[in-house]
């Protein structure tokens, strides 16, 4: 038997062996094997060097470079280079460093500032190098609150640039959320006396409550096709997650449990409504079918006390906050399974890209927006408007 | 044919190896456990559903079923802050539980309202800082419903009783320690008398 065993080994190994540098050959040739490791966390960036941008320009494509998982580097250690420049207007090109073949041929930009400008080459440079789409011309809202508790919803571009307060409530704002494919938010504010869910569309200035019942009216999430929200109202005697139209008609509860619930969010799909709930005295994430039915646990393995759910617009991952002394950001497959945790912060919000993460993180009690690239773990803080920025939203239409 | 049949299994395991490098070594967090929390409890919920059917049992007999009355109700009262201050109750960790201290403070509410029919009251629910924002504005809100829902068992009438939460938004101890946090798990109750004239 050893004899036998022996002799198949000898015959095998070589063949095994052979396969390996066969497999690896073919590899290289014909669907081109990436040098990195793609998971989530622990992916290397793709190293790139910048020549003969300055200044705005230069800082944009430092920074939608590097949140979108690439590293800057020196040239001779670049796997793509990148050069132009920044004089009146962006101009540039990628050339591949080892082949020394054009990946994205020289080409200028005319808009209205230099930054539209960087954010527009940065695009093209994510585009041309790894086939996705870029997120730099992309924009967030988020609200600002002052130490005694005021605050304003505010927009800006996805780097924090050209933030504008869109509100003028002196009063607790909350939960911002875009309406998809418009500029057009809803949002909770407490300006009326009672937490209560405004519409209010960024373009004409219209702004109107869509939702004002007795106790909680907060988190409204809008359903990717723009034409249900869903959010917690406490109006039938707990916090529950609630469905409506998006011009606040035909209100439908979805969720009865005795326990605060909180946070709904969207499936791509619009399928499903995951929300932070209680279960058997343990917090934990849940879904909901959309058009009602039973509450299904999403299971976070190795993390506890999760909330904040958002689904990534792929539909492959669930971003959330746990609770754990610190708040950490983790990512879970949308089915549930093992979290992974990957930075300290809260209320994640992912991009067009399904890639990055726009959260807040605590630094000294005050918090601040943070820009993650989930791949690499490459993170970058934007800039503060006030005493604490929080609770983030990416609007998804690009 | 014998060494074929054994290249298969192999080369099937080779490329299992090749697709899954690195999805072994998750590196996960430090992870350290809320203060009260049950650090035991990670992950054993076994999946599967809960129903989400309507509670079928009254209104009031079950937490989370006394439906809010209309918002309107509550129009044209002033705000009495002073009158109840005394009677503020706390809560645990991550709890809208009431605890069995409470309710002598429950009882005096509960009298202050019934010496006054004209009275309405406002219960506001409130969180330490531990916890995201949304997750406490939930549990504010639930805190006041508790306490509502308490309160009906001692007799109020729920319908003259409006809550709000301040979520983690209005500490009555802006310190970040376990005292300040022990003060800011709390309900403050307001008395609302109808503005004069009304």
């Amino acid at each position: 038997m050893k004899n036998k065993t022996a002799n198949l080994i000898q015959i095998v190994l070589p063949i095994f062996l052979a396969l390996v540098t066969l497999n690896v050959c073919r590899a290289q040739d014909e669907i081109n094997i990436s040098t990195t490791v793609n998971v989530m966390g622990q992916t290397k960036p793709i190293p790139v060097s910048l020549e003969g941008f300055t200044g705005a320009a230069a800082d944009v494509l430092k920074f939608d470079l590097y949140v979108q998982g690439f590293s800057l580097v020196a040239p001779e250690a670049a796997q793509y280079r990148i050069s132009g420049s920044s004089v009146g207007n962006v101009e540039g090109q990628v050339t591949d460093a080892i082949s020394r073949q054009s990946k994205l041929s020289p080409r200028s930009y005319t808009s209205a500032s230099l930054r539209r400008q960087a954010h527009a080459f940065a695009d093209d440079i994510v585009l041309a190098i790894t086939g996705k789409k870029g997120i730099g011309q992309t924009k967030i809202a988020f609200k600002a609150q002052s130490e005694n508790g005021a605050g304003e919803i505010y927009v800006s571009d996805f780097d924090g640039h050209n933030a504008q307060a869109v509100t003028r409530d002196n009063a607790i704002v909350a939960a911002p959320a875009w309406s998809p494919g418009l500029l057009a938010l809803y949002y909770t504010s407490y300006q009326p006396g009672n937490p209560d869910i405004f519409y209010h569309n960024l373009s004409t200035g219209e702004r109107r409550i869509i939702a004002k019942f007795s106790g909680l009216n907060t988190s409204a999430a809008v359903s990717p096709d723009g034409k249900r929200l869903a959010m917690i109202l406490s109006k039938s005697g707990s916090p529950n997650v609630w469905v409506c139209n998006a011009d606040g008609t035909d209100f439908r509860q979805l969720t009865f449990s005795p326990e605060d619930e909180s946070s709904p969010c969207w499936s791509p799909d619009g399928q499903w409504i995951c929300f932070a709930t209680k279960i058997h005295e343990r917090r934990v994430l849940a879904k909901v079918p959309a058009g009602g039915g039973e509450v299904q646990r999403i299971p976070t393995s190795g993390v506890s006390n999760p909330t904040d759910p958002d689904w990534s617009p792929d539909g492959k991952w669930i971003a959330f906050t746990s609770q754990m002394g610190d708040f950490s950001i983790c990512v879970v497959p949308a089915g549930g399974g093992t979290a992974t945790v990957l930075v300290s912060g809260q209320h994640p919000s992912w991009a067009p890209n399904s890639r990055t993460l726009v959260l807040n993180r605590d630094t000294g009690y005050r918090q601040t927006l943070s820009v993650l690239d989930v791949m690499t773990k490459q993170v970058k803080d934007i800039g503060r408007i006030s005493g604490n920025d929080s609770q983030p939203a990416w609007a998804k239409q690009f | 044919m014998k060494t074929i049949k054994l290249i298969y299994p192999l080369a099937c395991m080779l490329a299992v190896t090749l697709g899954t490098t690195g999805c072994h070594n998750h590196q996960v967090g430090k992870v350290t456990a809320l203060p009260n929390s049950n650090p035991g409890t990670i992950g054993e919920i076994p999946p599967g559903t809960i129903s989400s059917a309507p509670p079928m049992n009254n209104p009031g007999e079950t937490p989370g079923s006394i439906p809010l009355a209309s918002p309107d109700t509550f129009d044209n009262m002033t705000e009495d802050r002073a009158a109840l201050a005394a009677y503020t109750i706390h809560f645990a960790f991550d709890s809208a539980a009431i605890k069995s201290g409470e309710q002598a403070s429950l009882q005096s509410v509960a009298a202050a309202l019934s010496a006054d029919a004209n009275a309405k009251l406002l219960i506001e629910g409130n969180c330490d800082e531990r916890g995201t924002e949304e997750y406490n504005r939930s549990l504010g809100e639930r805190r006041a419903l508790a306490a509502r829902e308490a309160l009906a068992k001692d007799g109020v009438d729920p319908s003259r009783v409006r809550t709000i939460s301040y979520g983690k938004d209005r500490p009555t101890d802006p310190d970040h320690d376990a005292a300040a946090w022990s003060k800011n798990r709390r309900d403050d109750f307001v008395l609302l008398h109808p503005k004069a004239g009304m």
